[in-house]
């Protein structure tokens, strides 16, 4: 129920509006939340488990995906732990899986999609593009000298 | 049941040539396998594909032997072409839609053009379970769905 960000756990409480409009209004909430949770953060994941302990074999892809990178800022949230949260993600981000993955409060993919894109290089370059330095290009330059 | 095991031992194809994925064994609708038979079918029509893989790979998960709740789907079409991923991705999810709200828990795709399938004609393997369907409700309610 709350997000991961560097150890730093926030509530998702934190993003929720008082309500008193019911179940419809609770589901309206929670896809208003969303939309602020997926922008808050240049990288966010919805994953099953935590950074530290993935509950899920593709959830962990995409854990080891961004430390592989050297991305360790970003906010993680466990749909373990919520059901809300884990039916509402797959309406937001109209996808059916998880874990999802935001850059920059855009739906990037799952986990199939983010190892393509490390894969063939994109990752590297859409890291890029929000401020974030791969670290596989500092591996590489390192390997370039001879170091 | 044990699920079709001799299909789901991949050979590594990892930068092989192409002439090799003749030797991809058949991937027949089996009718003890009804929602791995929807999925091809479906994608099949959608997709009219140049090679298609379906592979139920509820065995590697925390689920009863026989499941039909995990999949690794291969498309190669010319539809594909000039898509990104993500548009090609939910092209399948579409496709998959009532069995992705129903019975099938996981579904990792790989959706190429017949170009890229020629120059890498490899399946894509998933990472081991971690063993988060066990104990998981949503896990439990879509078995039971594919059971009814």
């Amino acid at each position: 129920m709350g997000a991961t960000l560097s150890g730093f756990r926030m509530s998702r409480s934190s993003f929720r509006r008082c309500s008193s409009a019911g179940v419809l209004g609770s589901i309206s909430d929670l896809q208003k939340d969303l939309g602020e949770m997926v922008k808050k953060d240049k990288v966010v994941v919805f994953i099953k488990g935590t950074p530290a302990q993935p509950m899920c074999g593709f959830s962990n892809a995409v854990v080891q995906i961004l430390r592989m990178h050297g991305v360790d800022q970003y906010a993680s949230y466990n749909v373990l732990e919520d059901q809300e949260l884990r039916e509402g993600v797959k309406v937001f981000s109209n996808w059916p899986t998880i874990p999802q993955v935001y850059f920059n409060g855009e739906f990037v993919g799952g986990c199939d999609i983010l190892l393509q894109m490390h894969q063939n290089g994109d990752l590297v370059d859409e890291l890029k593009k929000l401020g974030i330095r791969s670290a596989l290009l500092d591996k590489r330059k390192n390997q370039d000298s001879g170091n | 049941m044990l699920p079709s095991v001799s299909r789901c031992t991949r050979p590594i194809y990892l930068s092989v040539a192409r002439p090799l994925a003749h030797f991809r064994p058949p991937m027949d609708p089996d009718p003890t396998r009804p929602i791995e038979t929807t999925i091809r079918t479906k994608l099949t029509e959608k997709f009219k594909p140049s090679h298609l893989e379906v592979h139920n790979e509820s065995h590697m998960h925390a689920v009863p032997p026989g499941s039909e709740s995990h999949f690794r789907v291969l498309v190669v079409s010319s539809l594909f072409v000039g898509l990104p991923l993500i548009q090609r991705h939910r092209l399948v999810n579409e496709a998959l839609k009532e069995e992705l709200s129903s019975c099938v828990h996981a579904l990792a795709i790989q959706a190429k053009t017949p170009e890229q399938w020629g120059v890498d004609p490899a399946l894509g393997k998933s990472p081991p379970c971690m063993g988060g369907s066990k104990n998981d409700r949503t896990v439990e309610e879509k078995l039971k769905a594919g059971r009814e």
